[in-house]
C-alpha cells in the first residue's frame, strides 16, 4: 500500500517515507481535494459526529445545555432498560424476527437461482426473472398496504380460506406475515447474485459431468454448488451481521395496536421512546445496546467462518 | 427457438425430465404467487366498494367504476407527494452518484497514499453508528428540520456503493491511465473523459439504487419533514394505506361514516396502482445492468 508510485519524482535514497508521501500528495492534490474531500466531510459530519453523540446514552440529556453540559448518569439508562420487564420481550421479538427471517429468507433466493439455472431457454428465463424482480421495486409502504388489504377480514386470503380472521391484529401471525412478505418481495431480487455466480460455473464442467452420466442432483453437488459456495458464505456473514439491525420501516408499517406483543422490536421501541416520548438519553442507550450486540455478532461470526473456511473470512 | 428448446429437453434422461418438470412447477408456483395478488389488486381497484365487499372481484363490467382513480388523481396532496419524491430522488441520485463515484476513484488506485486510513474510516461506519437520536439532534442543530436537505445530504455518500464502484474501476485496464499520464492529462480529465465513459453499467446501477431507494423510503421524511407541502409520496401513501386516513377531500362528500370507510378502502387499491406505476414501467429498462452491477459488488464483500 505504501509502495512508492511510479510517478513519484522524489529521490529514492535518503528521503523519508514521510517526505515521499508529501511529494505524492502535492503531485496528486486533486485526488484528495476534489475526489475524496466531499465523501470524507460527509462521513465525518453525518457518521462520526453522531457517534460522539452516543454520550447522551450516559446522560440526562438537556437540549438547552447540550451534550457537554447535561447531567452525567453513567449506566443508569442501561440498567433501567435491562431490568425493565419489556426488555426480554423486545429482545426476543427482535431476535426471533431476524433469526427466523434468516432461516426462511436466506435459502429462498439460492433455491430460486438453482431453479432458474435449470431453465433451458434463455428468453424464457429472462422473462421469468423480470417477474421475479418486480416486487423489489414496490415500496415498503405499498407492500405493507398490499399485505393489509389482502389480509383484512374481507380480503383475498380470507376469501380463499372461507374465513374472516383479522390477521393484522393477531400477534401470533405477525412474524409469518413479516417473513413471508419479505420472501415475496426479496427472494427474486436476492437470486441475482447467485444466478450470476452460477453463470460463471464453467459450461464445460457441466457438459463433462453430463457426459459422465451425472444427473441433476450430481451436477448441482459437483459443479454448481462449488461455484456459488463462496458467495453464499459472504452473503451469510453479512446477513448474520445485520441480525440486530432488522429494518425499522417494515416492522413499523405492519404494526397495529393489537399485534404489539410480537411486533414491537428494538428499533421501533427506540423510535417511540426517543422521538415520540422525547426520552433522548434512554432511547440512545437502547440503540447503543443494539449496535454493540450487532458488532459482537458480526465479529464472532466472521471468526467462526474463518475457521471453517480455511482462514478466509471477509475482513 | 422452439425446436432448439425441445431438443435440449429431449436430451435429458427420464429421471432428469421428471426433476425438470418439478423444478418448473415450483418456479411456476412462485411466479403465480407474485402475480396473483397484483392482478387481484388491479382488478379490485376498478370495482365499486359495496360490490367488492359483498361479491369480491367480478367480471360483470357494469359493476366496474373509475371512481377511485378519479378521486385519487384529483387529490392535490398525491401530486405534491409525487413532485417532491421526484425532486428528492433526482437530487439524491445526482448528488449521491457524483460524491460516491468520485470517492471511489482514488480508492481504486494502487498508488493512492492514505488508502488504508480512508478504508478504515469508511468501513467503521458500515457497522457502527450513533443511532437515531444523535443523528436527529445533529440535523436539528444544523437547522435542517423541515428541510429537504435533511433527507438528501446525510445519505449522499454510501460506502457500499463506493466499494462497488471501486471494484468496477479496478477492472478497467491501467494502460488507459498510464497513457493519459503521459499525455499530461489531469486527474479530472482522466476521470471524466476516459474512465467514466467506460463505466456506464456501474453508473446506471448505482443511479438506479439511489433513485429507487430515495423514492421508496419514508423513515427520514417521517422524522424530519412535518410540513405537508414538503412531504414525499411515501408519506402521503402511509396516511392512506397504513393509517387509513385519506386526505379529507377524497372522502368528505360521503354522508355516512360507513360509506366513508368503504371508500377509504377502495381508494387504497387505486393508490397502490397509481403510486407503483412509475417504477414498474421503469425497471425493465435497467434489467441489462442488474447482473453486471451486482456482480461488481459481489466480487469483494
Amino acid at each position: 500500500m505504501s509502495k512508492p508510485s511510479a510517478n513519484t519524482l522524489a529521490p529514492r535514497s535518503g528521503s523519508s517515507k514521510m517526505h515521499n508521501t508529501l511529494v505524492y500528495v502535492r503531485q496528486h492534490w486533486q485526488l484528495y481535494l476534489l475526489f475524496m474531500l466531499p465523501a470524507f466531510v460527509l462521513t465525518i459530519v453525518f457518521r462520526y459526529i453522531p457517534m460522539g453523540g452516543v454520550l447522551i446514552a450516559f446522560e440526562n440529556y438537556n437540549p438547552f445545555v447540550g451534550v457537554f453540559g447535561s447531567e452525567w448518569v453513567g449506566f443508569s439508562h442501561f440498567q433501567r432498560f435491562l431490568s425493565s420487564p419489556d426488555f426480554l420481550s423486545y429482545l426476543a421479538n427482535t431476535l426471533k424476527l431476524s433469526v427466523f427471517g434468516l432461516l426462511w429468507g436466506f435459502p429462498a433466493p439460492i433455491l430460486l437461482a438453482f431453479l432458474l439455472n435449470r431453465i433451458l431457454n434463455k428468453k424464457t428465463k429472462q422473462k421469468i426473472q423480470l417477474v421475479l424482480y418486480m416486487p423489489n421495486f414496490i415500496s415498503v409502504i405499498v407492500l405493507c398496504g398490499i399485505v393489509r388489504i389482502l389480509l383484512s377480514p374481507t380480503g383475498m386470503v380470507n376469501m380463499l380460506l372461507g374465513t374472516n380472521y383479522n390477521f393484522m391484529t393477531m400477534p401470533q401471525a405477525f412474524r409469518t406475515i413479516y417473513i413471508a412478505s419479505g420472501i415475496w418481495q426479496g427472494a427474486g431480487w436476492g437470486s441475482i447474485i447467485y444466478t450470476a455466480a452460477l453463470s460463471n460455473a464453467s459450461k464445460d464442467l457441466i457438459e463433462a459431468a453430463v457426459i459422465d452420466g451425472a444427473n441433476i442432483f450430481q451436477q448441482i453437488k459437483t459443479v454448481e454448488w462449488p461455484a456459488i459456495k463462496d458467495t453464499v458464505m459472504i452473503q451469510f456473514i453479512m446477513a448474520v451481521g445485520n441480525i440486530m439491525s432488522i429494518g425499522f420501516e417494515k416492522a413499523y408499517a405492519l404494526q397495529t395496536d393489537l399485534n404489539m406483543a410480537s411486533s414491537e422490536i428494538i428499533s421501533t421501541y427506540v423510535y417511540k421512546k426517543g422521538l415520540i416520548d422525547g426520552d433522548y438519553g434512554f432511547s440512545t442507550a437502547v440503540g447503543l445496546f443494539n449496535t454493540v450486540i450487532n458488532v459482537i455478532l458480526l465479529i464472532s461470526m466472521n471468526s467462526i467462518v474463518k475457521k471453517m473456511n480455511e482462514g478466509k473470512g471477509i475482513y | 427457438m422452439q425446436p432448439k428448446k425441445k431438443s435440449e429437453f429431449a436430451k435429458q434422461t427420464t429421471g432428469d425430465k421428471i426433476l425438470l418438470v418439478i423444478c418448473y412447477c415450483i418456479l411456476g408456483a412462485f411466479v403465480i404467487a407474485i402475480v396473483f395478488p397484483i392482478i387481484y389488486i388491479i382488478l379490485s381497484s376498478f370495482i365499486d366498494p359495496v360490490t367488492l365487499q359483498n361479491k369480491g372481484v367480478t367480471f360483470d363490467f357494469s359493476q366496474w367504476t373509475l371512481t377511485a382513480y378519479e378521486r385519487v388523481m384529483s387529490n392535490a396532496q398525491i401530486w405534491v407527494g409525487f413532485k417532491n419524491a421526484l425532486i428528492y430522488s433526482i437530487v439524491a441520485t445526482i448528488l449521491g452518484g457524483v460524491i460516491t463515484l468520485l470517492a471511489a476513484y482514488p480508492m481504486s488506485r494502487p498508488d493512492f497514499r492514505g488508502k488504508g486510513f480512508f478504508n478504515v474510516i469508511f468501513l467503521i461506519t458500515m457497522f457502527f453508528g450513533g443511532g437515531l437520536i444523535p443523528t436527529y439532534l445533529l440535523i436539528n442543530n444544523l437547522g435542517w428540520l423541515d428541510s429537504p436537505l435533511a433527507i438528501v445530504v446525510p445519505c449522499a455518500f454510501n460506502v457500499w456503493n463506493m466499494i462497488i464502484a471501486r471494484t468496477y474501476y479496478q477492472g478497467i485496464p491501467r494502460d488507459l491511465q498510464e497513457a493519459a499520464d503521459i499525455d499530461g492529462a489531469t486527474e479530472m480529465d482522466y476521470f471524466f473523459k476516459i474512465l467514466l465513459p467506460v463505466c456506464t453499467p456501474i453508473i446506471a446501477t448505482i443511479s438506479m439504487w439511489n433513485f429507487v431507494g430515495m423514492w421508496n423510503s419514508y423513515f427520514d421524511a417521517m422524522i424530519y419533514l412535518n410540513d405537508p407541502a414538503k412531504q414525499p409520496l411515501q408519506l402521503v401513501l402511509r396516511a392512506i394505506l397504513i393509517q387509513s386516513q385519506p386526505e379529507p377531500g377524497m372522502v368528505s362528500d360521503m354522508q355516512s361514516t360507513a360509506e366513508r370507510a368503504q371508500l377509504a378502502e377502495l381508494l387504497k387499491y387505486a393508490t397502490i396502482i397509481i403510486s407503483s406505476l412509475p417504477l414498474m414501467i421503469m425497471y425493465p429498462f435497467f434489467q441489462k445492468y442488474f447482473d453486471s452491477g451486482i456482480m461488481a459488488g459481489a466480487v469483494k464483500g
